[in-house]
């Protein structure tokens, strides 16, 4: 054996080492080791086994008695045009009108009730104090049909913002502001032309602004117009209390083909309603027109107690965290190994740019943990749905925009994390330390916030690296539903895109550490 | 300047208290084996580090082809290094070792194997490094300093741990690779492992050079040549010679040890005079009496005898 065998010399490029052959170089070092491929796998098992475990323990269900005699199962949800969980309970006046018309009426008054009942004791007509949830709604309402979670489109008075044209529980136009009143009455009008409705309000009967309008694509011929009083759960610190709401509706105009008598029907106000009610509806006829009396609401189903908080995203959160940990071992020993070793000299020789080999390594290790983060969240997923919803649990359907936050979510979490941690282990070193500091940074205040309540652990959730877990925050929040969106109810302090933004801010600031230890300090 | 030598010139660092470079200055040319020799904790591996910009000095520069290391473009096609023959991830094998640094420079795999062929690794590439002995890992070492076919080479004590055909081979390769005119800088601390193999040496001590020489001009620089004397006379003997320009130590057993003549004239004083003797003998200087003559009087950590005798 000579040196002369060697001598076969190759092609020197002219060109610098691109940065893609660093790349390169360092996936083939993360590649080949076996043991962090095996890590890897464990991630993602640990995450999927979690998700089991979790969605399994969380059983659904009313008991009666000494809890032997136990039902499963969850109350009717309706599901909305849009395949979202919506609330449909309201008190419905209405006859059927074929083809174009126009149907008018004012809202002369909007009083209600609000249940004093306390928390352990069921709500009913004798223990009520008078007042109106922010959202009672009286005005007037078309559908093609009173099947809960059809879509509609309806006009009407709210007891504290003002006039509003809604229609498929979601959306939302503002109208005249201010609360009707016997001295200050609201008028309001739908009209139908083809598939287009259109909202209107008035002061006086005469002179009618429009709010605004919305195609129904494939509305049938004949639909179903008419007066609707609904009234939804009040908040007071923290504690829902169902109410009940009554409108007063005169100078009824109704033109175009319409069939049949007034029809008076109580929607989605039954006990198998999820929707929580106060009292039963009902409909008289008075002097100038008809007063309806309704509880309930037409708006996105969120949180309301009886239905857990059970989403596509619930059972993830566990597997998240003990998968993370797997994936800040492997993280942190892909640079500190090479320190213990003093390979990575011989990294540093091979690349003497260090801020590439920093760079290169992050992109490895980022673009694996993604990677393994969204392939655990999408098998966790159906996993964990069809366990719950096989418990009686109910599950907030999932759009397809949530569940892509979810599964490109847990990997954004995962990456960010890891780049991190592998900022860490090269300004410490030392794999112990670059892990233990890895854990107590981006693990501890997760576990510190889900056992701490109040205002402590919703700012652990906005500033340490556990608000990036508000990717996972895909239950339903509405502007058009009052409700106390703390974390004690399952809402992340954050949007998910501000969670992620600060966890970051944090790899963001540990990367330019690393990157100048690295560029000061001999190898 | 050639593109393939090495110039260190002037290079101070220090680490805490210890004042590791100390004015460290040399030139390693093309074509021939360049000994770095010096006793432990002499710099040795601090200004290779800074040769290939590992380790930053406080003062001066050391250049390859006139270029510091940082700015090389796909430094292994240039300077082959092995600095750490135990520096390998241990559940890795010999060959991804040496494959991640082929896809650094953008050499083919099968270069890698062509290196892995020509230490004599290929049986033993597929396993974990983790399992190989120091002998075998000096050859990994090497066969990634040969990765980028590259017309310099800087190795930091090859010879570690090498059983005795790898030391023949390593000699032979090496000064194969010089004489196919490329750069080659070998440290040691063992003046015997490089007096076969190298052309000139570069001796060190606590951070400076005590002397860069040819192997030659090195052995001419000692001390001239001892003659062992063995008299019945030592008193006498000692009167006669210093006269004729000798100086004479006594040492134990009667015998004397005279420099400043030769053998010949001892002999011819000492008949002269009518001085008796026994023995007259000519003890050579050896490259590894100049070493210690050298770094005698600078050295920080005995070299471990035990390491030399273990061979």
């Amino acid at each position: 054996m000579t040196a002369t065998s060697a001598s076969l010399r190759p092609p020197v490029s002219p060109k610098r080492a691109g940065f893609q052959s660093v790349l390169r170089a360092e996936w083939v070092k993360f590649r080949t080791v076996r043991g962090w491929i095996a890590g890897l796998g464990v991630a993602v098992l640990a995450c999927v086994l979690f998700s089991y475990l979790v969605a399994n323990g969380t059983h659904s269900g009313t008991c009666t008695g000494t809890g032997t005699n136990c039902k499963s199962g969850h109350p009717f949800v309706p599901t909305g045009p849009d395949g979202q969980a919506v609330a449909d309970s309201y008190q419905y006046l209405a006859r059927p009108l074929t083809g174009n018309g126009t149907i008018t009426v004012q809202v002369a008054s909007l009083s209600g009730l609000i249940s004093s009942s306390p928390v352990n004791v069921a709500p009913s007509l004798s223990s009520t104090r008078p007042g109106l949830a922010g959202w009672a709604k009286a005005g007037l309402l078309l559908t093609p049909g009173t099947r809960q979670g059809s879509p509609y489109a309806a006009v009407m008075a709210t007891a504290a913002h003002g006039i509003r044209f809604q229609y498929d529980y979601a959306s939302d136009r503002a109208g005249l502001p201010g609360a009707v009143s016997a001295t200050s009455p609201r008028w309001v009008r739908l009209t139908r032309r083809g598939d287009t409705i259109t909202g209107y309000d008035s002061t006086n009967g005469a002179s009618w602004h429009k709010i605004g309008a919305v195609r129904l694509p494939g509305l049938p011929a004949t639909v179903d117009v008419g007066l609707f009083v609904t009234s939804p759960v009040s908040f007071h610190d923290g504690t829902g209390h169902q109410t009940q709401a009554t409108g007063a509706f005169s100078h009824i105009a109704l033109a175009g083909k319409v069939s049949g008598p007034w029809h008076s029907r109580s929607i989605g106000m039954s006990q198998a309603d999820f929707y929580p009610t106060l009292g039963a509806g009902s409909m008289h006829r008075s002097a100038s027109g008809f007063v309806l009396t309704g509880s309930g609401d037409i708006a996105p189903a969120v949180v309301q107690g009886v239905l857990g908080t059970n989403t596509a995203a619930s059972t993830l959160l566990l597997g998240l965290t003990v998968g993370l940990i797997a994936l800040i071992v492997i993280a942190a020993m892909f640079i500190t190994s090479e320190y213990r070793r003093g390979l990575i000299r011989t990294t540093f020789t091979a690349i003497p740019r260090r801020g590439r080999v920093l760079a290169a390594k992050a992109i490895v290790i980022g673009a694996v943990a993604f990677a393994i983060g969204a392939i655990a969240a999408a098998a966790s997923i159906p996993l964990g749905e069809h366990l719950l919803t096989s418990n009686g649990d109910y599950v907030f359907p999932a759009s397809a925009a949530a569940v892509v936050q979810v599964v490109a979510g847990c990997g954004l979490v995962n990456a960010l994390t890891t780049i991190a941690v592998l900022a860490l282990g090269t300004m410490l070193r030392r794999s112990a330390g670059a892990i233990t500091a890895g854990i107590v940074v981006f693990v501890l205040p997760y576990v510190i916030g889900s056992s701490l309540s109040g205002s402590i652990e919703t700012w652990l959730f906005r500033l340490t690296p556990a608000a990036a877990f508000s990717v996972l925050g895909v239950l339903p929040r509405s502007a058009l539903v009052d409700y106390p969106y703390t974390f004690g109810n399952g809402y992340y302090p954050l949007p998910p895109w501000a969670g992620l933004l600060v966890l970051a801010a944090y790899t963001v600031a540990a990367l330019a550490a690393a990157r100048v230890l690295l560029a000061r300090r001999d190898a | 300047m050639s593109d393939a030598t090495i110039e260190v010139s002037g290079l101070r660092k220090r680490f805490g208290a210890t004042q590791a470079l100390d004015g460290m200055t040399f030139a390693v040319p093309p074509g021939r084996v360049t000994g770095f020799v010096g006793p432990n904790g002499a710099g040795k591996s601090t200004t290779i580090r800074v040769i290939l910009g590992l380790d930053a000095p406080d003062e001066g520069h050391a250049l390859i082809g006139g270029q510091p290391y940082q700015q090389l473009h796909q430094p292994l096609r240039r300077v082959g290094a092995l600095v750490d023959a135990a520096a390998l991830q241990p559940s890795r094998t010999g060959r991804s070792h040496l494959l991640w640094m082929a896809r650094s420079q953008k050499l083919p795999a099968r270069r890698v194997d062509e290196v892995i062929e020509l230490v004599g690794l290929a049986r033993a590439a597929r396993r974990k490094a983790g399992g190989f002995s120091l002998g075998m890992r000096q050859r990994l070492g090497i066969a990634a300093a040969m990765l980028g076919d590259p017309p310099v080479l800087i190795l930091d004590e090859p010879f570690n741990g090498m059983d005795p055909e790898g030391i023949i081979w390593i000699r032979h390769f090496l000064r194969s690779l010089a004489a196919e005119g490329r750069t080659v800088l070998v440290s040691s601390h063992l003046m015997g492992e490089l007096q076969d193999t190298a052309d000139q040496v570069v001796v060190v001590g606590r951070g400076k050079v005590l002397a860069d020489a040819t192997v030659d001009e090195l052995l001419a620089r000692a001390a001239g040549d001892q003659v062992l004397l063995r008299t019945p006379e030592p008193g006498n003997a000692v009167t006669a010679l210093e006269p004729a320009g000798a100086t004479v130590a006594v040492t134990d057993h009667g015998a004397l040890t005279v420099t400043g003549i030769g053998a010949q004239r001892v002999v011819e004083v000492l008949s002269q005079a009518g001085v008796a003797f026994s023995e007259v003998t000519t003890r050579r200087a050896s490259l590894e009496d100049v070493y210690l003559q050298l770094t005698g009087n600078v050295t920080e950590y005995r070299a471990s005898s035990g390491m030399e005798a273990g061979r």
